[in-house]
């Protein structure tokens, strides 16, 4: 026979399994070491080439502008690669679980993103004619439809940004009504277990804040809430509670703290970070809720993380309703009119005024739809529920390892653990969030809420299927009892596998480098860099 | 000199009318690292258990209370550039403020350093 002695090798040599070359350029295979944009782009670079151009005569008088701008020139090839090898480093819900308590990491379904480029939608611009856009108009209208008919308000003002804007809407409309009725209230209350945002943005529109204490099980005390109330009568403004809290509890006695604030002439405004553990369940309206924003980005899909902006609708009871700021739609039998400026304002229409200059994300509007619609009714109270019961297959799974604040009784769409349970081992919340990591798992919201010591609050969301959350809850029991079983040096250095280990924050804190400036020329030979 | 320390843990130590007020030890262990302290305008007036400062650490941000009424006279302008001053020394260099003293009685509401510590083991 004849043979080829010509080719190559097919098994690996005999070598050491642990043995892990340092590399040349600092990249371990995939994962690479990107330099920032502006330490290869190059002034002189370009990825195009434009002739000077002929006879032109700008119109900025003194304000063109003719020094450097100082911005990295790239090639087309050179760009694409930077930001995919960037992208490399991410973690998203695109590429595993992200159990990111009180933020609603759910999947992003492709359809949102096919309605979203639309170019009826994608392509329109907010200042040509409304007359122009009417499916634009049509798909505000019916967005806002929808958010009204889910929450059982009488109003939606949809141009807030994001969940903040969102809530500063709201307190701004319940400021208004105050001071349309001729009161000046002085005082909102938030229970302990608050977002951080729910005090911050009363104390932006010059509220004193006052705290109401939660009971063992961790939800609000009506004993405290009424004491409180007695204590400051008749200078209530509202009270800013969060449904389900952030304890990941159903706040049972709603309806009638909802009873006591509105008997002391405040207003209620529910947090709706959590709205996706009772869509279709409850309508806050019913529960005497005055306004609440929802979280586009989070219930109605499009986390942060996915991509794309926010957007925070607020909706508003009948009382509210007259105060929704500008812009917003008018609708008159079937016909919608975008109403801009107060010169357009019928009798009873009384807006604050306005948050932004348009009338919100439109991209955003296009995916809550797409994604409501797709699901329907019954969808969306499914997903409701599959959260809620995807978080209760955490607690079962972990709790006899873990420690739960607040016993073992259910939770709502995300479970809290404190770290009681790592007492004595020398580990912290910390440490293992930041195992976590090695273990390839987005780390879940700690220290949050401030209520319980060393604090872990998971959210699957409904979008995991049940291998998904039977690996996660396999990988935490691992990682505690390895813990319990004093291998600290696995928690204390984690983590060891991402692509940067552990940063000093409280540097980063008090002495953050927030501007690149070019270092000293050096001459770099492959000699030196050894 | 004597120094008294309030239930919310800031320490008060009077000499004459002027009185020097700072976070207490078992403060700023709690806080973790200090990244930002802001400190009020001198002259300004503030009672009792008003808002005097601010203290940021990686973990929260806290306000730091008038333990008196009284009138701010000076702050000190070294912890702006170091906020690791709090965590070192807390009871001593990294003072926030003096006060003009406006009322001394509201002391006496106060505890002294056996009655803090026998506090803090409490919590």
């Amino acid at each position: 026979m004849s043979m080829n002695t010509q080719g190559r090798p097919t098994t690996p040599g005999d070598v050491t399994e642990s043995f892990r070359p340092k590399t040349f350029t600092g990249n371990r295979a995939l994962d690479m070491e990107e330099p920032l944009i502006f330490e290869f782009g190059r002034l002189e670079n370009t990825g195009v080439d434009l002739d000077e151009p002929d006879d032109f005569a700008p119109e900025l008088g003194s304000h063109a502008r003719t020094s450097e701008i100082g911005l990295p020139g790239l090639a087309e090839p050179e760009a694409m690669r930077h930001f995919v090898r960037l992208s490399r480093n991410n973690y998203a819900i695109d590429s595993g679980l992200y159990p990111l308590g009180s933020c609603t990491m759910k999947h992003n379904p492709r359809l949102n993103e096919k309605m979203a480029r639309l170019p009826g939608f994608a392509d329109i611009h907010p200042l040509q004619p409304a007359s122009t856009v009417p499916g634009a108009l049509k798909l505000i209208d019916d967005l806002a439809h929808w958010l009204m008919v889910m929450t059982g308000t009488s109003a939606v003002a949809m141009s807030p940004k994001a969940g903040a804007h969102g809530e500063l809407c709201g307190m701004m409309a319940i400021k208004a009504a105050h001071t349309a009725a001729g009161r000046d209230p002085k005082i909102v209350l938030v229970p302990e277990s608050a977002h951080g945002t729910n005090p911050a943005t009363a104390a932006l529109l010059g509220y004193k804040v006052v705290a109401i204490a939660a009971k063992d099980d961790g939800t609000v005390d009506l004993g405290a809430l009424k004491e409180t109330i007695g204590a400051h009568d008749g200078t209530i403004a509202g009270i800013m509670l969060t449904n389900p809290n952030t304890c990941g509890l159903f706040e049972r006695d709603i309806i009638e703290i909802a009873d006591l604030i509105h008997d002391a002439g405040g207003f209620f405004y529910c947090d709706g970070a959590n709205f996706n553990a009772i869509v279709g369940k409850a309508r806050p309206g019913d529960l005497g809720v005055d306004a609440m924003h929802i979280n586009l980005h989070k219930t109605f899909s499009t986390p942060h993380g996915g991509g794309g902006p926010g957007s925070g609708p607020v909706v508003l009871s009948e009382r509210l309703a007259p105060f929704a700021p500008l812009p917003f739609i008018r609708k008159t039998g079937d016909d919608l009119e975008l109403v801009e400026t107060e010169a357009a304002l019928q009798d009873g229409e009384q807006p604050f005024g306005r948050m932004t200059a348009f009338h919100g994300q439109m991209g955003m509007y296009v995916r809550a739809l797409s994604y409501m619609m797709s699901h329907g009714s019954d969808g969306l109270k499914q997903a409701s529920e599959d959260a809620v019961l995807n978080a209760n297959y955490v607690r079962v799974g972990l709790q006899d390892l873990m420690s739960l604040p607040f016993g073992e009784a259910p939770c709502m769409h995300e479970v809290l653990f404190d770290d009681t349970f790592l007492k004595d081992t020398g580990v912290s919340t910390l440490d293992f969030a930041k195992a976590m990591i090695d273990e390839g798992y987005h780390p879940m919201t700690m220290y949050f809420p401030l209520v319980v010591h060393g604090a872990m609050l998971i959210e699957p969301t409904e979008s995991e299927s049940r291998a998904s959350l039977d690996l996660f809850i396999a990988t935490m029991r691992d990682l505690v009892m390895r813990a319990k079983r004093g291998e600290t040096e696995r928690f204390a250095g984690a983590p060891y596998l991402a692509p940067r280990r552990r940063l000093d924050e409280t540097m980063a804190a008090r002495k953050p480098v927030l501007k690149w400036t070019e270092p000293e020329p050096a001459e770099v030979t492959p000699e030196a860099a050894e | 000199m004597s120094t008294y320390f309030s239930k919310d843990h800031e320490w008060i130590s009077v000499d004459g009318d002027i009185a020097t007020v700072g976070i207490t030890n078992y403060a700023q262990e709690q806080l973790g690292d200090v990244v930002y302290v802001e400190l009020p305008d001198t002259g300004k007036t503030v009672a009792q258990g008003d808002e005097a400062a601010v203290v940021e650490s990686v973990k929260a941000a806290s306000e730091v209370y008038a333990p008196i009424d009284g009138e701010i006279v000076e702050t000190n302008g070294d912890l702006a550039d170091e906020p690791a001053k709090v965590n070192e020394d807390p009871e001593g260099a990294a003072w926030f403020v003096k006060m003009k003293v406006g009322n001394a009685a509201q002391l006496s509401e106060l505890m002294d350093e056996a009655a803090y510590k026998a506090f803090v083991e409490t919590l």
